[in-house]
């Protein structure tokens, strides 16, 4: 840990004063991807003017001469109507400024290009992009894509403080006998496992959930032991393969999360390809390196809703002190599962819609299998509000969560919570070129195991942008609540009538 | 620096963003984009390559990347089971999941004399080992070696390949067993030794067919009856009397990219197929006959589709030319000059390919299939429950909470 963060943050990560203190964290590479180009030409006579004039800090002196313009941060066409516009202010008519054309490359229609780099910029700066990238929709043409919020009209935002609003959610509402736990976000980190991604990604992952005061999920791959220090905001899993689960393992957390199923995958279990089984991840998962790990499909020993309790009450035995969470994936019949899961005594149902993201999988069933995280949300909360139990059940949906406005959406339409993956590897800067699976993995440093590769990431530098991007989410969320004059992030749990869907009259 | 390999470019942009120069930047490839139509799109067409190249299924990291639905077979989405139903572990070869399927009718019950012993015989089935059979190719710059490659094919496959009688030459001969001949009525009468060798036969719909069904299963008692009926708005009627006149198989085709055309505006081939199926099973005599479904089955996921929606199997054609590196820049159709020579295959090579993107097509619907917990592709036949349609989940869930859907622009059919 670098000590400036460790200053800020106190012993173990957690914030002496409030909240964690955002950092500018710019990218790891040397060429940043932001959506303008801007160039300066030969004819520049260094005279400064431009670095003067822009408001963005696009353009710096590097001794006597420019440095290369920071272009992820120029505002682009935007910028043409204002006074301090570089490329007319300029003397020498040095300099240019234009689309970049890799945005044609880049991203897909969930992840469109803008929303890489908004993300991208708010890991940095901790604030939303200025100018005119989008930051809140994609394009995938429905559901959150489609849905938006109609604040109030002619009412200002709610002049309190960001401290008086409040984001926390309780996890536990069953009155239960264990812990209250609560956290101070509406969002927590999905299971990405030791294997699946690196360790230091793993390691940043829990540092800034715990700064945030939220958790975040081992996945089905282990407990490294590089995880102790954050015990206490780590969550983890049972999963069908049941890789690295000890008694010592759920002993140590709070949240024990039953993987039943994925949503990229759902209903097709694990697979974690041999180029990834390393000697230490063989080793974490008491396997062979070198050879593919199935998780199966489904628990072999869960054939119905008794066996289900039968296993929930095991893990409640072993750890007296710990919350149960059932992860499941969205079949048709998804709200009696949720039902089931709340009879088996769950406190924490969490829905995996099937847009989500995965180390690999089949493409036919991350297109094909399942239902959008969208549409489960509605039925799962009606569902569990009919049968007279919602209060009772923390309702946590994941799939396809990209932006701060997805959460607040995912929430407004019946979520208590959400739990994201994609967001933060994007924050890590993920390309979402989807090879993690290929060979050793990720050229990014992101999802491997490679030792070599792992090295590409600083564990500082990525819970740095972590921490940033979610204090950008944080500040999006008070300000949505603002508008629509709340107070707290569980005012708006079902509040459909916020929301309006562009496709319906 | 030589030129960049740039079928090798796994698109990480690490090169892009560490270029000291900034020299480097990346770019669509303008012919790609330029590959295929709307509906072959260029996505489409590199998945096939890929499959027909290795005979793995695509698999991949990351999210969907793709649209939230579209049109077509992109707006529905089929089951998964989560707990509460048997185990399944055919994927990984644990246990056995079954993709064979019957073709012929099927009795829709037995009758028994006196003493109790069943009167008549059974209708003749035949068994193939996956719902698939190859159909005659709708262009392409063919050749004998393109023909003899599908034959081999669907010899290696022990499924069935469609040929139009008039390429039926002498080196077909020996995969006769795997061939059905594609006749006009005029034809059944020219081809009668023809017909005697083979195990079924296609014949295409006139209005005269249904009547003449009986005669031509008297003059070849052996050979299942295939009728060819382009869909069209009286396709339930048509596929009703056929069924009631005795047809043994009827072939549903669309034109190649899916579309039906009816009234108002084209229909796509999946819905229509779940009305003819619906037709027959109100008629209560669908489990009397086999259904193939065919036109616009581009990728493995619109076999469990049109399986879902009703149709036993299908009948491939485009994605056979893609196997066999057709880039479907339609220069065939215009008679100018092919340019990947596809009419040049070797015919080992091209069996091959074919046999790779099959088998890649039925591991992904045994995914599918696992997936619903379902071990049977016969069982999935018509289980729309099965399934999740774009516009019930809307209107079950959105419509609830906003009232009336938009005439619909992004998914129309
Ligand atoms: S204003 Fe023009 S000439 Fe002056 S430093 Fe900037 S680019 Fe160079
Ligand atoms: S165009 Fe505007 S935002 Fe971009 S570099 Fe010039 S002054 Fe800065
Ligand atoms: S391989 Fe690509 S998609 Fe996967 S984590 Fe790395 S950058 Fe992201």
């Amino acid at each position: 840990m670098n000590a400036a963060l460790q200053s800020e943050t106190g012993p173990e990560g957690t914030a002496h004063s409030g909240r964690p203190e955002v950092r500018v964290t710019p990218s790891r590479f040397r060429n940043a991807i932001g959506k303008y180009i801007v160039r300066r030409s030969k004819e520049c006579i260094a005279c400064g003017k431009c670095a003067d004039i822009c408001p963005y800090g696009v353009h710096e002196f590097a001794g006597k001469t420019m440095a290369r313009p920071k272009d992820y941060r120029c505002i682009g066409a935007a910028c043409e109507n204002n006074d301090f516009y570089c490329v007319r202010q300029c003397p020498q008519n040095a300099l240019s400024v234009r689309l970049n054309p890799i945005l044609e490359v880049l991203g897909d229609k969930r992840w469109t290009p803008e929303l890489l780099i908004s993300t991208w910029y708010m890991a940095e700066t901790g604030e939303v992009p200025p100018g005119d990238i989008e930051y809140k929709i994609g394009d995938s043409g429905g559901g959150f894509d489609r849905i938006e919020f109609c604040f109030p009209p002619g009412r200002e935002p709610d002049a309190v403080p960001d401290d008086e609003v409040s984001l926390r959610i309780p996890l536990n509402r069953r009155n239960d006998g264990r812990p209250e736990v609560e956290i101070d976000m509406p969002v927590y980190g999905g299971g990405m496992s030791y294997g699946s991604i690196s360790l230091s990604v793993m390691i940043a992952r829990a540092r800034a959930y715990q700064a945030w005061n939220s958790f975040t999920c081992t996945g089905e791959g282990g407990y490294p032991e590089e995880l102790y220090p954050y015990d206490d905001h780590v969550i983890t899993q049972v999963a069908t393969g049941l890789f690295g689960v000890r008694e010592d393992t759920i002993q140590r957390v709070r949240i024990v999360e039953f993987k039943y199923a994925q949503g990229a995958k759902p209903g097709l279990g694990g697979h974690l390809l041999g180029d990834k089984v390393t000697p230490a991840v063989a080793k974490m998962r008491e396997a062979v390196p070198g050879n593919a790990l199935f998780s199966p499909f489904p628990f072999h020993s869960v054939y119905s809703v008794e066996d289900h309790k039968k296993h929930v009450d095991w893990i409640k035995h072993i750890n007296p002190r710990a919350l149960v969470s059932v992860k499941v994936s969205t079949p048709t019949d998804v709200d009696m599962v949720a039902v089931g899961s709340y009879h088996a005594g769950a406190n924490i149902i969490h829905l995996d819609g099937s847009y989500g993201g995965t180390g690999a999988a089949p493409d036919i069933a991350k297109k094909n299998i399942a239902m959008p995280i969208e549409y489960a949300i509605v039925k799962v909360h009606n569902f569990l509000k009919e049968e007279g139990i919602r209060d009772e059940m923390t309702l946590i949906v994941s799939g396809g969560i990209r932006t701060a406005y997805d959460v607040a959406k995912a929430i407004a339409l019946g979520a208590d919570g959400v739990v994201v993956g994609t967001s933060e590897l994007v924050a890590v800067e993920c390309i979402r070129c989807a090879a993690c699976e290929s060979g050793r993995g990720c050229a990014r440093g992101i999802a491997t195991t490679d030792p070599e590769l792992s090295k590409l990431i600083d564990e500082d530098w990525a819970t740095q942008r972590l921490i940033n991007l979610f204090a950008a989410w944080r500040r999006q969320l008070i300000e949505i609540l603002r508008k629509l004059g709340m107070r707290d992030i569980r005012e708006l749990v079902g509040r459909t009538d916020c929301l309006k869907h562009f496709d319906y009259e | 620096m030589t030129d960049t390999i740039d079928s090798l470019c796994k698109n990480c942009l690490r090169c892009v963003q560490s270029c000291p120069g900034q020299v480097i930047t990346k770019v669509a490839n303008a012919e790609y984009k330029r590959l295929g139509n709307s509906y072959w799109t260029p996505d489409i067409i590199r998945r096939q390559w890929f499959q027909a190249e290795t005979g793995r299924i695509p698999v991949s990291g990351a999210g969907y990347g793709g649209p939230f639905s579209g049109p077509g077979f992109d707006d529905m989405w089929t089951d998964m089971s989560e707990i509460v139903r048997p185990t399944r572990d055919g994927i990984h070869g644990r246990e056995y999941i079954n993709t064979v399927v019957d073709l012929g009718r099927s009795l829709r019950y037995l009758r028994f004399d006196a003493a109790g012993h069943v009167v008549g015989d059974a209708p003749k089935k035949i068994e193939i080992p996956i719902p698939i059979i190859l159909k005659d190719l709708p262009l392409g710059s063919l050749s004998e070696s393109v023909f003899l490659a599908m034959a081999e094919a669907a010899q290696a496959m022990d499924t069935f390949m469609i040929a139009p009688v008039k390429e039926w030459k002498p080196y077909l001969e020996p995969y006769k067993a795997h061939l059905i001949p594609l006749l006009t009525e005029a034809e059944i009468d020219t081809h009668g030794e023809l017909i005697r060798g083979v195990r079924i036969i296609e014949i295409q719909l006139s209005d005269e067919t249904a009547a003449r069904l009986s005669r031509i299963r008297a003059a070849y008692p052996d050979v299942l009856i295939m009728v060819r009926v382009r869909l069209g708005e009286r396709s339930g009627e048509e596929v009703l009397a056929l069924t009631r006149a005795g047809a043994d198989i009827l072939h549903l085709c669309a034109d190649r990219d899916g579309n039906v055309e009816s009234g108002n505006g084209p229909r796509f081939v999946k819905d229509v197929v779940r009305s003819v199926h619906m037709r027959l099973v109100e008629a209560g005599c669908r489990n009397e006959i086999t259904l193939f479904a065919s036109g616009g089955i581009a990728m493995a996921e619109h076999v469990a589709k049109s399986i879902i929606v009703g149709a036993d199997a299908v009948a491939l054609d485009i994605p056979l030319l893609l196997a066999l590196e057709c880039r479907l820049c339609f220069r065939c159709e215009a008679g100018l000059s092919c340019p990947v020579e596809v009419e040049n295959i070797h015919p080992e090579w091209g069996k091959s390919r074919i046999l790779n993107l099959i088998a890649a097509w039925r591991n992904q619907l045994i995914e599918v299939l696992g997936a619903m917990g379902i071990r049977e592709i016969r069982r999935l036949r018509g289980e729309v429950g099965r399934a999740m349609f774009f516009d019930d989940l809307e209107r079950e869930t959105f419509g609830r909470l906003f009232g009336k859907r938009k005439k619909r622009e992004s998914v129309g059919n």
